[in-house]
This record gives structure tokens, sequence and C-alpha cells, in this order.
């Protein structure tokens, strides 16, 4: 959508964008040349590589394309998503396959003691080690480790604020020295929390009992007799 | 220049624009502004389909090429099925998984087929919410209204009064599974003003409420241990000698077989189009948003709605480059965030409807009035920091975490300096057509969520999409699931496939394209 009539003055020309630099990256290994800047999911297919496990929503909520990469002469390998990471000269990566974690299946409405259940389910859950091992290996910067911790409390409020960000990369999981799978225990905490610990809206219930009590039918009945001209009419006075 | 000098006369005039009302358009000017720039108008982006049930109805010719697209299932395929199940789900995004768990929980056999993984779809990204009619000024009759004037007065009534009636219900459905939904300090559910309703009704879960109810639903049909099966696509439909359909062919994308489905009932959940970049426009949603459902159950007979409109989000990313077409939340012009163009002016009452905002934003670049990027894209600034100046340091920060940490990866901070948009491609106004329990044109096949037509006419309001899921998904899993107990197993034939062949034959399409095309082709051959 080039459009010429823009002003030349309101032009972003910054060196970045007028000519994308070549950089030099590493793709499982492979070297290949790709634009400067471009996110890691465009660099392979940039490289011509089909991508369909490991792309999702391509716009950071998914966790499809969980990745490992490390940037130039540092040891330190990191995590990303694919969609929402910018490559740049020298950075090495390779797409995480699916880890084969164990989701405990539970049947959320006749849980008991859901605190309790939690050791039932996954009873790995307490045997952290705190090696901080997940908090790092967070694409999403979510304190992981104090994440898991205050689930074993029974912090469970604490957990769901936590965990609202989690997209389930899982990219926690691998790394776990106690074979915990942090995210997962973290969706079942959420989950109770919302079931069992959260107050019940008092509004929302009562506006289901005049639907089903027919409050609106009345005005229903003369909405729906309207033709269009007097629902626009209508529809015009809404601000 | 650089981006900064640009960004400057947005912080200028801050303190002035703040005491600025504006007022909305007419509807007299909102057609007007509609007509000249809105993308639905360009005529030279249309033709008319060739035949089918829409023969001679126009739409965007990327959507007639894959509406007569060539089945990739030979005519000779061994029907034999792999799988027999009472309702098959294709679909697993939101209005799949609905479907899904309520069709399992009346009893049914259900297996859900999806493309990709459980879950990866454009629900997983829905930032707004969910629009339910709760408080006391409010009402599904206020709600009713709002969306019809959003949809331009075209939207199907009946579909429209069932959608706003039974939000409340599915509000409490996905409550009691979990989802968590932000409170008033009084426990009751906080609701937010959206663009283009008159009351405050958005449900939301901070800017992740659709990511929050995927995450539910999703661990859901896993503790239900309803049937799976993930990266296996439909491709086609089965249909038995009358036109009703009796199952699909599923593509296993791992060994690339043909997996042969019966099932008594068949629910469509394939979501929209955006991946087509229709007009070659960048799109916000998912990679496997490729139409597929429209080709198939348009190849069966189904009548298709308002496939010639399209919504374009106000605004999608414009710069960096690597955010192109990902979507700045429409909860930052809630919120009261003003869209400004290059002379630091505001142009539009930014909560308008979605067609008259990105109208209004082609409109100030055509004229002149836009920032351009060197990589030829042209965009208006939306104005973040102005949230913390009128709400308090941190507000962006806690409200709008995704946005923040989003743009935050090119350096860039949303809280202090304003981001460039243009209107991205975002949802599929119509669809097929459906009934108020999801049922197509043809028997047996029903189709729930984007795939639909009807519910939202011309244009979508923010909030009605996670809640189109939810309803329909609902009442297509419940109606598909007791229509399967009354009905044997039908016959499994291509006859349908057949007939479209003719069909394209006498029309003279040959040599078009394989649909349903499943993904873009973005991958680099040389």
């Amino acid at each position: 959508m080039a459009i010429e009539s823009v002003d030349k003055q309101n032009v972003i020309d910054q060196e970045e964008v007028l000519r994308p630099r070549m950089v030099s990256v590493e793709i499982a290994g492979k070297t290949y040349q790709v634009p400067e800047g471009i996110t890691v999911i465009k660099a392979l297919w940039y490289t011509g590589q089909e991508v369909i496990r490991g792309a999702g929503c391509l716009g950071g909520f998914c966790g499809a394309c969980a990745t490992y990469y490390r940037t130039k002469d540092d040891p330190k390998v990191r995590t990303c998503l694919a969609c929402s990471t910018a490559v740049e000269d020298g950075m090495s990566f390779t797409m995480v396959p699916p880890f084969p974690a164990r989701k405990a299946t539970y049947q959320m409405a006749d849980l008991k003691d859901p605190k309790q259940d939690l050791f039932t389910l996954y009873p790995e859950a307490p045997l952290c080690r705190n090696c901080n091992a997940c908090t790092e290996a967070c694409p999403q910067s979510i304190d992981v480790r104090e994440g898991v911790w205050r689930a074993v409390f029974g912090d469970f409020k604490a957990v769901s604020e936590m965990f609202m960000d989690c997209v389930m990369c899982g990219l926690c999981v691998p790394v776990c020295i106690a074979d915990i799978a942090p995210n997962l225990v973290a969706l079942y905490a959420s989950r109770a929390q919302g079931v069992f610990f959260t107050e019940k809206p008092e509004r929302l219930h009562h506006r289901i009992e005049e639907i089903e009590h027919g409050r609106y039918d009345t005005e229903w009945k003369r909405i729906l007799k309207m033709n269009e001209q007097e629902l626009t009419k209508v529809c015009a006075e809404l601000k | 220049m650089d981006i900064h000098e640009l960004q400057k006369i947005v912080h200028k005039t801050r303190d002035s624009r703040r005491t600025q009302t504006l007022p909305k358009y007419s509807p007299a000017e909102r057609d007007t502004l509609i007509k000249k720039y809105h993308p639905d108008h360009r005529e030279s982006a249309y033709r008319p389909i060739k035949f089918g049930a829409n023969a001679g109805e126009l739409t965007v010719r990327e959507l007639a090429a894959l509406l007569e697209g060539e089945s990739p299932v030979p005519d000779d395929l061994d029907l034999t099925p792999a799988h027999t199940v009472d309702v098959l789900v294709i679909g697993g995004g939101g209005a799949g998984c609905a479907a899904a768990l309520h069709a399992y929980a009346q009893g049914a056999k259900v297996l859900l087929a999806t493309k990709l993984r459980l879950g990866d779809s454009n629900t997983v990204m829905a930032q707004g919410g969910i629009q339910v009619a709760i408080t006391n000024e409010d009402s599904p009759i206020q709600h009713f209204l709002d969306t019809l004037k959003g949809g331009h007065m075209k939207n199907d009534h009946e579909l429209l009064k069932v959608m706003v009636e039974e939000g409340p219900s599915v509000a409490k459905w996905l409550l009691d599974l979990g989802v968590l939904f932000d409170r008033d300090s009084d426990g009751n559910l906080h609701v937010k003003k959206g663009g283009g309703s008159s009351k405050p009704r958005l449900l939301t879960c901070s800017d992740y409420t659709g990511l929050e109810i995927m995450r539910v639903l999703k661990d859901e049909v896993l503790n239900q241990k309803i049937q799976l099966l993930e990266f296996s696509a439909a491709v086609e439909l089965l249909s038995d000698r009358g036109g009703a359909c009796t199952g699909a062919v599923l593509r296993d994308l791992d060994n690339k077989r043909l997996v042969v489905v019966a099932a008594k009932t068949v629910i469509l959940a394939t979501g929209g189009i955006g991946r087509l970049h229709i007009q070659g426009f960048p799109t916000s949603n998912h990679y496997g948003a490729t139409g597929d459902g429209l080709a198939m159950a348009y190849r069966m007979g189904a009548k298709l709605l308002q496939v010639d409109t399209f919504q374009y989000h106000p605004t999608g990313a414009a710069y960096p480059e690597q955010l192109i077409g990902a979507l700045v939340t429409e909860g930052i012009r809630s919120e009261g965030g003003h869209l400004v163009n290059a002379r630091g002016e505001r142009f539009v009452n930014e909560l308008d409807t979605r067609d008259v905002v990105s109208s209004s934003i082609i409109r100030e670049c055509e004229e002149g009035r836009g920032i351009r990027t060197m990589t030829g894209r042209t965009g208006v600034w939306l104005d973040t920091p102005l949230l913390d100046v009128e709400q308090g340091p941190g507000t962006v920060e806690k409200h709008f975490p995704a946005m923040v940490r989003q743009y935050k990866r090119y350096g860039i901070d949303i809280t202090k300096d304003p981001v460039l948009t243009y209107p991205t491609l975002h949802y599929q106004n119509g669809g097929v057509q459906i009934d108020v329990n999801g049922k197509s044109g043809v028997r047996n096949l029903f189709v729930a969520g984007e795939t639909s037509g009807g519910l939202h006419g011309r244009n979508r309001l923010m909030g009605n999409s996670l809640l189109d899921l939810m309803v329909f998904g609902r009442r297509s899993g419940t109606t598909a699931a007791a229509q399967a107990k009354s009905i044997p197993q039908g016959e499994l034939t291509l006859e349908h496939v057949k007939r479209f062949r003719a069909d394209a034959r006498a029309h003279g399409v040959s040599g078009g394209i394989t649909s349903p095309m499943l993904f873009p082709a973005y991958a680099k051959k040389e």
C-alpha cells in the first residue's frame, strides 16, 4: 500500500529500514544469510523451510513456536517465541519439538479439596529443587519457580495472576530436574482458583434469571416488529 | 527522519487533544466515508463467483478462486472409514472446542480434528474481551441494537437475538470451567466499553481474554478425553446420494495420507480467511486461517452469505516491519487512546465502529496526512502514552502487558512513545448461512464461529466474536449430538465432488488452485 502523496517530511527513514542488511544466522547447525531484523520464523521461511509443527497464531499468544537460540559468541542458550523475536547477526537457533510432558486429567467440578488434590494429580510438584531453570527458560518472563511454590503452598490466586501471561509453550518443562510441568501445574491451579475460590458474580446471575423469566419479552416483541426504517431510527439514537 | 523526531508532534499536541471531544459521524457521513475509503468498496478487487450456490454474486478475487478451486481428493478414493463417530468437529479453536465439549456432554461419540494443534486459532489472540450485557444500565436489547447498528442493519435478527440473550449463560459456563474474568471490588464482573457499543459490556481477562478462554477449553477437551486428531486437516466433506453430509476426508500432515472419517453429523469450525491476504493486506490472523471450511461447504452446495465484506481492524502494527499485521488491541482506544495524524491532529472518534475508524485512517494516509515507512507502508499514530497521562503512570503496563511485551522485543516502549498503525485484515464478516442451531443448508452439516455468516452483518463489533464462538459452538454441538442420536450413519460417497467437477467444467473453470489451500505459501522456493 505505497501511497505517494505522503508528505516527504513524514517518512521514517532510519538506516535499518532503508536497506535491510543481510546477516548470517545458523539454523539447526546450517548457516544462511537473511535480512536483519526479520522474525525467527520468517527467517525459516526465507531459507525455504516449511514450518507446520511450530507455526500457530504468529502473534505471540499460542506458544507453538518455542525456540532455543544463542547470540554471537555468547555461550548462554536462551528461549524465545519464533514469531516475535528478531534475528541478529551471528544468531544460532533451532525450534523446540513438543516435549512429552504428563498432563493430569481431572473432572474439575468433582474435586473435593483442590489445594490438596494438587498433590495427587501432580505428586512431583512439591519436589522442586529451586534450580530456577524454569524461570530462566520462560519467554514470557514469568517467575515460574515462584509460581510452582505458590501452587504447592496453596496460594492459587497468586499463581493465576502470575500465569495469566502463560502461552503454554512448555519451555519450562524439559529443563525441570524434578520432572515438574510448571505450566500444567499453574493451569490446574488457575482453573481451580476460578472454580472454587472466586466470588459468584451476583449481577450476572441476576441477569440470567431476568432473561429466563422473560423480563425482556415485551421489549423484544416491540423491537422485532419494527421495519428496517424504524430500527435504523432507533439505532441512530444510540450514543 | 528518525522515528523519535516524527513522534514529537504527538507528544507536543497531547495536552491540547485531551480536552477535545470528537463527535461520531452521522449515518450519512459514515456511508460516504466507507464507500470512498473502505477496502470492501474497491471494485477492482471483486469479481462474480462463476458457479455454485452463490453463482453471479461478487466476492474478492482471492476467495472466488478458492471457492471454485479443485478438490485434492481423487474420485476413486477408497472410502473405508478409519474412524466412525457420531459427531465430527473440524477445527480446534474456540468454536470447535465449545462444540466438542457440548456434544460430548450430550453423550455423543465425538472426534475433534484440527489442522494444527488443539487451540491454534484466532481465538487465542482475542485481546479485547467478550461482550455480555450484564449491568443495570444495559440489556440484551441494547446489545442487539448496538450490534445491528455496527453491522449496518444487515445482521440476521434471529441469530443475533439468540447470541445476545445467551451471552450471560455462556459467561456462567466459562466461569464454571474456571475462566478468570476481571472483577470489580464487589466481586461482580468488571465491564469495559468497546468500540461501537453504547454501554460498557466487555468482560476481559486483562488483555489475554482469548488466551485464557482457549487455555481452559483446551484443558477441558483433554480432561474429557475427547478423541483428538491434531495436524489433521479436513480437505473434503463426504455426502450420501441425497446430498446430506456423512463425514469428511482429512489429510494427516505428517505422512500426507488421506484419512476417512464417517460421522452422523459434522460441525465445521475452521475459522477465518486472513491468510489469503485479500487485496494484499497484512493480517492479524493465525497461520491456518485460509477459509478451508468455506471451500468445503461450498462444494457441498451450502449457501454463503455476505462474503463480499471483511473486517479490517483499524490498528494493525505498521512499524516495525517485524510486527506488520499484528494487532494493537482496540482496548487501547477503549481506554482513551487517540489516533493522531502526521500533523498531530485527531481525525475520528476512536470508539466509532471498526469500519469507520479503518476508513478514516486510510483517508488520512491517502490524503497525505499519514506517516510513511521506507518499506512503503503508511500509518497514523496511536497515542499510547496518553493512557498513563490520563489514568496515572503504570496504566498501560498494568492493562496491556501483552502489548508492552510485544513492542519491547523491538526496543519500543509504548508507555513512552506512540505506535504507528494501519488497518490489517482481521475478520470475515460473512460465511456459511446457518440457522439458530448452526445448521447449514446441507443436511447434517453444522457450522459455528467465523466460518458461519449472517450474525454480524457487514461489520462485526468488538467482543462479539468470542461470544459468537461460545454461543453457536454450544448450540451446534448440542444440536448435532441430539441429531446424531436419531439418524443412522449415511453412505460415504464423493457424489458432490463429482457434481462440482462437472459444474466447473460446464463453466469453463479449469486449472485453478487446489482448495482448501491449508497454509499460505511463505517458504521461499527458488
